[in-house]
């Protein structure tokens, strides 16, 4: 079937069962590869891609279901929340092996829209739906305060 | 890009690279590094098994561009310990090159150029201290030289700083790029000098940064699973779902009928679905329909398993142990009923790394072009050409960083490369990506090795252990050899140095489970054991647990230990009173030569132990990169606690029940501890990080519940199917201490 899509502000076509998950259409159709596979069933959120402004996991939203939104991947995932969450990330060297940061970085910029300086109880649920093995959470934990922080001061 | 690679271009290369400095000889690139290793020259028989290295005069693993920019070649797999970083920083501070001028590329495989690459035993610092160093140094001491020529002054007046060469008592200076076609021209030294410690400019500061923070914050890093080639096929494979069970019959119909499938066939692992996507290819595999011939697969359930360890720890079954640690007279019989007897069960373990296994593999007549997060890519390299029937000199590994590996791309079957080349083979030409589920991944096997602990200790009158005996049933990490692994961290135990008799034993069951290297390998359960027990007998003798190591590590003349003990004590401030509810746990451990120690702050909610602050304090030797080490001290406890507080597969009839993070739970953001790293100052060779800071957490925390409840610590995992104390086993503890 053919779905037309809206991602990362241009519309895609694409011929694809309906029941493709999103995940397999970013990275295989539209090699969009920055988003990851990594459990398939929503539990890790490597895959985490901004669905209509939302954080959700992209290897359980099938192609139907998304055929009307505004999905943004980490490739062109922008503004004043997302550098500063980036900025930070480098500055305190967030990422080991960095497979999962794509999907971290989606949370922590949709939690910073959210809510601009959130507290410790606000990161961890923001936060707990993306399993970094490397355990980099603390990191994470540091570096979002610090962009909250920046953003706060105005400092962007 | 998947091209065919040429041999002939090989021997242009390297007679320019004889050109250039001279420096080839006897096969081996030798600025700084000479291959003296059996298997490199193995490798140059094999004509460098791989392709060439481009040419440079300053070596195999450093490049100057006209710019200045300096380029370090990292052999070693970056798995996310930070390699990148250290690697550089070794040769940037020899070379006293500018660091935020230099910049990390990676490696393909090749032996001659680079000698053995694989990172295992938290190694990839340790091995390459010498040879970075020296490439460092011998490319310094050729800027030295041609700047001494260019302005007639002596080479001992000349200082290099930050990539600038200067003469300072003529106020003259050049870069490395004005001096760059002079400092190609000279010969590097054999044995350049090297630094002493105090005159570090870089490494132990916190300007040793990663290199690749920036591409993995913006999801441009490329990693296997992201390889996109023209023609490229996606393939999946049906396994067995039993260890040891083989394809029996397969029906390929309604996987051929699903849109993109291209081909199934059966390989020597399964059934191969290869389609023009991933998401085809699942489809596909799950449309098969394969009969398993179970007749020597293990079908056994892991209660089972436990049970047949406890039996043959208690010699009731006919597996005979060999020894691996024996003192004194007598130590079979030395025991009296006066011992205090410890048992211990641990489960299999999966490695979970965030990227599945996956791998691109292209097979065109002779030459194999491999893709692949590859941990040990010599091995890799070597496999990979068994299974294409070619030789290693025409497999071109181009190794990218891997989403993770904690020991798990790093077998020595390598056996989802393997895979993907057998599968390439039948694809015509045509390059191939294997994507393994998480299902795949964590039901396949090589996990740490399920292990069974029976500990008898004797106290001497002082209250210290006289006599150790030490029975571990596991199975073995290697085909041959003494299963070392497996007791590694007993038998060097300061616990144990004082003892007059010790007894230890190892019996090595074999069966069809795969059981592989897992971070921090045999110290994943013998730092619980070594440590738990320890701070039992300290509350049998009625000492404070810390005092009991510090008098057992000060006879032992463990003064690393005592050094970690004591900065650890006063970091944590060990012994006083937490709030209500709370106590401290702590261990200290050594692994691959680098010394731990941890103190866990923990509390018992509703049953589950809560871990709010960890304390940590490592003696790795020199630090290289203060700032890795202690990213590796969080991810080591991290890792560590996933595993002590969640971790386990088990089998039921020999089918894996946990094969995703829905039964497999590993700690998210909500359960971290705050981690505290302290790093004791050292002018002693750097050891590895990569995997020390493991161990110790649950001995840690076992530690803590301890004192918190008076009850030991039996079994790993703390919870299992989210319940508390349920034990992975099912079977029953085999509880026989006291304490
Ligand atoms: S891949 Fe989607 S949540 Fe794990
Ligand atoms: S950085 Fe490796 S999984 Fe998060």
């Amino acid at each position: 079937m053919r779905f037309s899509l809206s991602i990362n502000g241009r519309i895609h076509h694409v011929d694809e069962d309906g029941q493709t998950p999103l995940l397999w259409v970013l990275r295989d159709t539209l090699k969009l590869t920055g988003t990851k596979y990594g459990c398939g069933v929503a539990q890790c959120g490597a895959c985490t891609v901004h669905v209509d402004g939302q954080p959700m996991r992209s290897c359980s939203l099938a192609l139907e279901a998304v055929s009307s939104a505004q999905i943004v991947t980490i490739e062109a995932v922008d503004g004043a929340e997302t550098k500063a969450i980036q900025d930070a990330w480098v500055a305190r060297d967030v990422p080991q092996c960095g497979f999962c940061q794509s999907g971290q970085v989606m949370s922590a910029v949709a939690l910073l829209r959210a809510i601009p300086a959130p507290t410790d109880d606000d990161i961890d649920i923001a936060m707990s739906g993306n399993i970094c093995r490397c355990a980099t959470y603390n990191r994470i934990r540091a570096a979002i305060h610090d962009a909250a922080g920046r953003l706060g001061s105005g400092q962007s | 890009m998947i091209e065919a690679s040429a041999p002939k271009r090989r021997f242009e290369m390297t007679r320019r690279k004889m050109i250039l400095g001279g420096t080839l000889v006897g096969g081996a690139m030798v600025v700084g590094y000479t291959a003296t290793h059996p298997m490199q020259v193995a490798g140059a028989i094999f004509q460098g098994g791989g392709p060439d290295p481009e040419p440079s005069a300053f070596g195999s693993f450093i490049r100057i561009a006209p710019d200045g920019w300096v380029t370090i070649v990292n052999k070693q797999q970056e798995l996310g310990q930070g390699v990148h970083a250290g690697m550089a920083a070794m040769i940037a501070e020899e070379l006293d090159a500018d660091w935020d001028r230099v910049r990390v590329i990676d490696a393909h495989a090749n032996f001659r150029a680079y000698g053995m690459q694989g990172p295992a035993g938290s190694n990839s610092i340790a091995t390459n201290w010498d040879p970075m160093r020296n490439a460092g140094a011998a490319a310094r001491a050729m800027f030295v030289a041609a700047a001494a020529l260019r302005w007639g002054v002596p080479r001992k007046l000349i200082d290099v700083h930050n990539g600038v060469v200067s003469h300072p008592a003529s106020k003259r200076s050049a870069t490395f790029a004005e001096l760059l076609a002079d400092a190609a021209r000279q010969t590097p030294p054999q044995q350049p000098a090297l630094k002493q410690p105090k005159d570090y400019r870089l490494i132990g500061t916190d300007r040793v940064r990663r290199k690749d923070s920036l591409p993995k914050s913006t999801g441009a890093q490329i990693y296997a699973q992201d390889i996109q080639l023209p023609d490229m096929l996606v393939a999946m494979v049906a396994h067995s779902p039993r260890f040891g069970g083989r394809m029996a019959k397969f029906d390929p119909s309604d996987a051929r009928k699903v849109k993109g499938v291209v081909d199934v066939f059966a390989i020597e692992t399964g059934v191969a679905v290869v389609a023009e996507s991933t998401f085809a290819a699942r489809q596909g595999r799950d449309a098969l329909r394969v009969e398993w011939d179970d007749s020597v697969a293990e079908t056994r359930s892991t209660p089972e398993l436990v049970r047949y360890y406890h039996e043959t720890a208690a010699r009731r079954t006919d597996l005979e142990p060999s020894d691996f640690h024996s003192k004194g007279k007598d130590a079979e019989v030395a025991f009296g009923p006066d011992a205090i007897e410890f048992a211990f069960d641990f489960p299999y373990l999966a490695h979970a790394p965030m990227e599945t296994l996956d791998c691109v593999a292209q097979v065109s007549g002779w030459d194999v072009k491999i893709i692949s997060g590859s941990h040990l890519a010599t091995v890799d390299q070597v496999q990979a050409a068994r299974a294409a029937a070619t030789i290693p000199g025409r497999v071109d590994v181009e190794i990218v960083p891997a989403g993770g590996s904690f020991g798990r791309r790093g077998n020595l079957a390598a056996d989802y490369l393997v895979e993907c080349v057998r599968i390439a083979k039948r694809a015509s030409g045509r390059p191939v990506k294997l994507i393994w589920t998480r299902e795949d991944e964590m039901s396949s096997g090589l996990f740490r090795p399920m292990a069974h602990h029976r500990i008898w200790v004797e106290l001497a009158p002082n209250g210290f252990p006289s006599r150790w005996r030490h029975h571990v049933v596991a199975q073995p990490l290697l085909p041959v050899g003494p299963n070392a692994q497996a007791v590694e961290g007993i038998a060097e135990s300061p616990y144990l140095t004082a003892a007059e008799v010790i007894d230890g034993k190892i019996f090595s069951p074999n069966f069809p489970v795969p059981v592989a290297f897992w971070r921090s390998v045999g110290h994943s359960f013998n730092g619980m054991v070594m440590e738990h027990v320890v701070d039992q007998l300290a509350r049998r003798v009625g000492r404070d647990p810390a005092a009991y190591r510090r008098a057992i590590y000060q006879r032992a003349g463990a003064t690393r230990h005592l050094a970690v003990l004591d900065e650890l004590c006063g970091k944590a401030a060990w012994g006083q009173p937490l709030e209500p509810g709370w106590a401290q746990g702590i261990a200290v451990h050594e692994c691959f030569g680098t010394v731990v120690g941890q103190v866990a702050e923990v509390r018992l909610q509703d049953g589950r132990p809560v871990v709010r602050r960890v304390v940590a304090v490592v003696d790795c030797g020199i630090a290289v990169s203060p700032d890795q080490i202690a990213a590796q001290m969080e991810s080591g406890i991290g890792f560590g606690l996933s595993a002590a507080l969640y971790g386990a597969v088990t089998l039921r009839d020999g089918i894996v029940q946990e094969t995703n993070f829905d039964t497999y739970p590993v700690v998210r953001m909500n359960e971290m501890p705050a981690i505290e790293t302290y790093i004791i100052p050292s002018t002693n060779r750097p050891s590895g990080m990569g995997e020390p800071g493991v161990p110790p957490i649950a001995p840690a925390i076992a530690n803590a519940l301890l004192a918190l409840t008076g009850s030991p610590t039996r079994s790993l995992p703390f919870l299992h199917g989210g319940a508390a104390n349920a034990g992975f086993s099912n079977a029953g503890s085999a509880n026989t201490s006291r304490i």
